[in-house]
């Protein structure tokens, strides 16, 4: 088996076994540091597929960005209210049942789709995509797009600070 | 494969006498000998202290996280230690070359603020956790200026292969480029070629001479990265006695210093790397005394392998001799100080810095 293989496999099985452990584990936090396995495990096959800059953005993103502040929220709840933050299990027959009906429904789909004879697979270029023609495309083919995006993360930017920063009076409890 | 082993063997030999230059320099700084009786002049001092610290027992607290505490240096080390992998120690030796470099860099590197969490949370002490909590707080703060000083330098030499940043900045850049040409102050109006003069005309810092202030806040950025005086407020001794790793002791106590020093060699490697011209040589060919021909050999002869090595590797001690300097000379920040510094001084600095990189990159076509 080709060193690629192994590592590909790695890989896969970080992934499977943390997304599983995320399932199955009661505390909060460790759930967390799960998902953070998960988002790396899944960067590792971005790469293999020839997607690294997907897969940095990925760790630079979720894993660096979104997941720290999700553990340190965590964390202050946790610690500061004594109380430990466990899941519970809520709804049992219709969770599984739901669960049930959309791993089938996927695993239908995959098994009907005929990825190899697609449109889009076939007439994808089959040289790696480079960093260069990717800035290219986004600010001329999907600018409109882009600058959407922009804006939607100021709109967030924005409600972040309202909520945070205008809820007492400055000067009266202001340290 | 080579440069891994390479890697790790440098960073540990250069821990145990960056430890050693550590108390030797704050000797001289405060006017006493520092260690002397271990070796001539103290030189074994920090090899007896490591002996030491692996004798040790692994002591984990009763009521802590047991699993969390104890993987928590492993992951510390690993993610600084993986920054290296990207790397280019010579023309032709290094990490990996990916088309990435320095964008794979910093954010594998920000992985490191997991496990400073974890050994912070798991340890179950209020010391550890508000020394976690500043740190994650401060690292999180500071890699937005950090950011932005390296977008300053992305922009202008249109590439995030470190690699190639480094070609760019000496004689040899019409190795990747054939038709790329080098200015005086990269104003090509000026009419002055440097392209095979080289030297520090050709490195960044000089090429782009406002990169001077780039490179300030990229320094005390990575200064607060890496949790170094005036920015060590998460293991402040007098308050938080040693911050997230108060309750390690032996071997993990002593992985979590290896990567603190690791931080320190990394982020000197990305400054020189960056702004100082990497592996080429500050001499200049002058006329016929061609200095930067003489001091820097041909991509992929031995002669290149050495003396590049020998200019980053050079460049990057100096710069953490910087670190130790600024460590002992300056008191550190309070916490209100070292934010208003972040966000009200050096972020907008450094977006201001991207603009005009911007306009300085047209300058140079």
């Amino acid at each position: 088996m080709p060193i690629e293989n192994i590592i590909f496999y790695a890989f896969l099985g970080l992934t499977g076994l943390s997304a599983l452990f995320i399932l199955l584990s009661k505390n909060i936090l460790y759930s967390a540091f799960a998902l953070i396995a998960t988002f790396i495990g899944m960067a590792g096959i971005f790469v293999l597929l020839g997607a690294e800059f997907v897969a940095i953005t990925q760790i630079l993103v979720y894993v660096g960005g979104i997941l720290i502040l999700m553990v340190f929220g965590i964390m202050l709840t946790n610690r500061l209210s004594q109380a430990k933050v466990e899941t519970e299990v809520y709804n049992k027959f219709f969770g599984i049942l739901i669960s049930a009906g959309l791993f089938y429904i996927l695993a239908k789909a995959i098994e009907m789709a005929d990825f190899a004879n697609m449109g889009w697979m076939k007439n994808a270029p089959s040289a790696p995509s480079s960093v260069q023609d990717l800035g290219m495309k986004i600010m001329t083919d999907y600018v409109l797009v882009f600058e959407v995006i922009g804006i939607l993360l100021l709109l967030a930017l924005i409600g972040a600070v309202r909520i945070a920063g205008n809820t007492r009076e400055e000067g009266t409890d202001a340290a | 494969m080579y440069a891994f082993l390479f890697f790790l063997n440098f960073v540990l030999i250069y821990t145990i006498f960056a430890v050693y230059a550590e108390r030797k320099i704050s000797a001289f700084i405060q006017d006493r000998y520092g260690p002397m009786e271990t070796g001539p002049y103290g030189l074994l001092q920090t090899v007896a202290d490591l002996l030491k610290l692996l004798q040790k027992e692994d002591i984990v607290p009763l009521a802590a996280d047991k699993r969390i505490f104890k993987v928590a240096p492993l992951i510390i080390f690993t993610s600084v230690f993986a920054g290296f992998a990207v790397l280019p120690l010579t023309s032709d030796f290094g990490g990996s070359q990916i088309e990435t470099g320095i964008f794979y860099l910093l954010a594998i590197v920000s992985l490191d603020v997991i496990g400073i969490l974890m050994a912070g949370w798991g340890s179950n002490s209020k010391y550890a956790l508000l020394g976690a909590m500043r740190s994650v707080a401060q690292i999180i703060s500071y890699e937005i200026p950090l950011g932005l000083s390296v977008v300053c330098v992305i922009m202008v030499s249109q590439s995030l292969n470190l690699q190639e940043i480094v070609y760019q900045q000496g004689i040899f850049i019409n190795a990747i480029d054939p038709n790329a040409q080098n200015f005086l102050f990269g104003i090509k109006a000026l009419g002055i070629e440097t392209t095979h003069i080289g030297g520090f005309l050709t490195w960044n810092i000089f090429r782009i001479p406002f990169f001077f202030l780039a490179y300030l806040i990229f320094f005390i950025a990575s200064l607060a990265e890496a949790n170094r005086a005036p920015f060590d407020i998460p293991i402040a001794e007098s308050e938080l006695v040693a911050g997230f790793h108060v309750e390690y002791s032996g071997f993990r106590w002593a992985m979590i210093m290896l990567s603190e020093y690791g931080m320190m060699l990394l982020i000197s490697f990305l400054g020189a790397i960056l702004f100082w011209g990497g592996w080429n040589t500050p001499l200049p060919n002058i006329g016929s005394v061609a200095l930067a021909d003489w001091t820097s050999g041909e991509p992929g002869t031995i002669a290149g392998h050495l003396w590049g090595a020998f200019w980053l590797v050079s460049k990057a001690l100096l710069t953490v001799g910087l670190q130790i300097w600024i460590r002992w000379t300056y008191p550190r920040l309070r916490l209100d100080q070292l934010m208003n510094l972040s966000w009200k001084y050096l972020t907008p600095g450094a977006i201001i810095l991207v603009l005009v990189s911007a306009l300085w990159r047209l300058l140079m076509i």
